[in-house]
């Protein structure tokens, strides 16, 4: 493909007087060129960075001084979600029972249809998803669940603090093999 | 009748067009192309919905790495003066202003702030730092850093953002989100790698019926 023109074998047959202008050719060969450009190319191609980072809001509720300023929420509209260790999700609905009969476990591939079912039979006004991740919970699992709220169109949800028997329940079912272990 | 005689055709191509489309090419890329900084704290975000572009400038970051270690980035050095001067007064701290506006990043507890400064900025590394000391309920100084930072944006918007790791664990962003609260901060921001809606779900439908979401 070389097209450089070196074609000089014979040019120095001069004879006297005689000059022969030698007509070389401008063609220049470009491969290496093009070579060299897609190098660059696949090089800044690996380097570039497209998805630039994106952020999720969060409001926090202000802290209410009295109980009685809380927000009030039915208690048949209110589900809880409990964050364990190893992604584990567990849940339960109103008020926990004191046997903890209505604690039930879950994980983040279920939750979604637990969460829409609830949604499907609860009054919009009503409902409103209560999280509580465990000190075992990572920093991914509350943003997980507070994207799930997004997907799953829920306007109310708080995240609230985990009380100590919740906190015990959810460590319990942890150790005792998570039936939901699986991620 | 013979064969009809084929050409010689020479095996030259003519080179100049790909190399034009291969330089132009190369110059949207070159143009294009944003080096991340190198970063001394190592994180990985997780993934979210969002779909808004986190602010770059005029921000306040709170970084959470992967042990729960807590670190402060500031962008703008005026404010920082002004962080810096208040938990001088405040607390007598000696930390040196010119050293503090030139620093990345704050990680460490207050005690040790001047000898933190003193530390060249290329050697300060998150996993080896001690990072700001949140979880002792008592004495959580990211509130005292965060009045400094409040007051010093006294008036204006703070854009504040909370950089966590996928494995850190929640009671750090507990205690980054109480000291939010004490400071009346009640809006932050989550940064995110973005992640594409799941089919078939609610707000996928919305979209796809061309709401506009509400951020």
């Amino acid at each position: 493909m070389a097209e450089m023109d070196t074609s000089s074998s014979g040019g120095h047959k001069k004879g006297p007087g005689v000059k022969k202008g030698k007509k070389l050719s401008t063609r220049v060969d470009l491969t290496p060129m093009v070579d060299l450009g897609f190098l660059l190319i696949t090089f800044f191609i690996f380097t570039t960075t497209m998805s630039q980072p994106t952020a999720m809001k969060l409001f926090l509720p202000k802290d209410a001084e009295n109980p009685e300023d809380q927000n009030k929420a039915k208690e048949s509209g209110v589900i809880t979600l409990l964050l364990g260790k190893d992604n584990n999700v567990f849940y339960y609905e109103g008020q926990l029972a004191p046997d903890g009969s209505n604690f039930k476990s879950s994980s983040f591939k279920e939750i979604r249809t637990v969460l829409l079912e609830k949604k499907a039979r609860t009054n919009e006004k009503d409902l409103v998803v209560v999280l509580k991740p465990s000190s075992e919970s990572t920093y991914k699992n509350v943003v997980d669940i507070l994207d799930e709220m997004t997907i799953n169109v829920l306007k109310r949800y708080a995240l609230v603090d985990i009380s100590p028997v919740e906190e015990q329940l959810v460590k319990l079912s942890d150790a005792g093999g998570g039936a939901a272990a699986s991620n | 009748m013979g064969r009809a005689k084929l050409p010689r055709k020479s095996t030259n191509i003519d080179m100049t067009a790909m190399c034009d489309v291969a330089f132009l090419l190369l110059s949207f890329f070159i143009l294009t192309t944003k080096f991340k900084p190198s970063e001394a704290i190592a994180v990985t975000t997780p993934n979210s919905v969002a779909a808004k572009v986190a602010p770059d400038k005029d921000f306040v970051m709170i970084t959470i790495d992967k042990d729960g270690k807590v670190f402060i980035t500031m962008d703008e050095e005026q404010k920082k003066e002004a962080v810096c001067n208040a938990l001088n007064t405040q607390l007598n701290l000696n930390m040196n202003v010119a050293a503090f506006k030139k620093a990345g990043f704050f990680g460490a507890p207050f005690g040790q702030m001047a000898s933190f400064l003193a530390i060249p900025e290329e050697q300060r590394k998150g996993d080896k730092l001690p990072g700001i000391p949140v979880l002792d309920s008592t004495d959580n100084q990211m509130v005292t850093w965060m009045r400094a930072i409040t007051d010093a944006y006294m008036g204006v918007k703070i854009n504040l953002l909370v950089k966590g790791d996928n494995a850190a664990k929640y009671p750090s962003f507990k205690a980054v989100i109480d000291a939010f609260k004490k400071t009346d901060q009640l809006k932050f921001q989550m940064i995110t790698n973005p992640e594409s809606v799941p089919a078939g779900t609610e707000l996928w439908k919305k979209t796809m019926a061309g709401e506009k979401r509400e951020e």
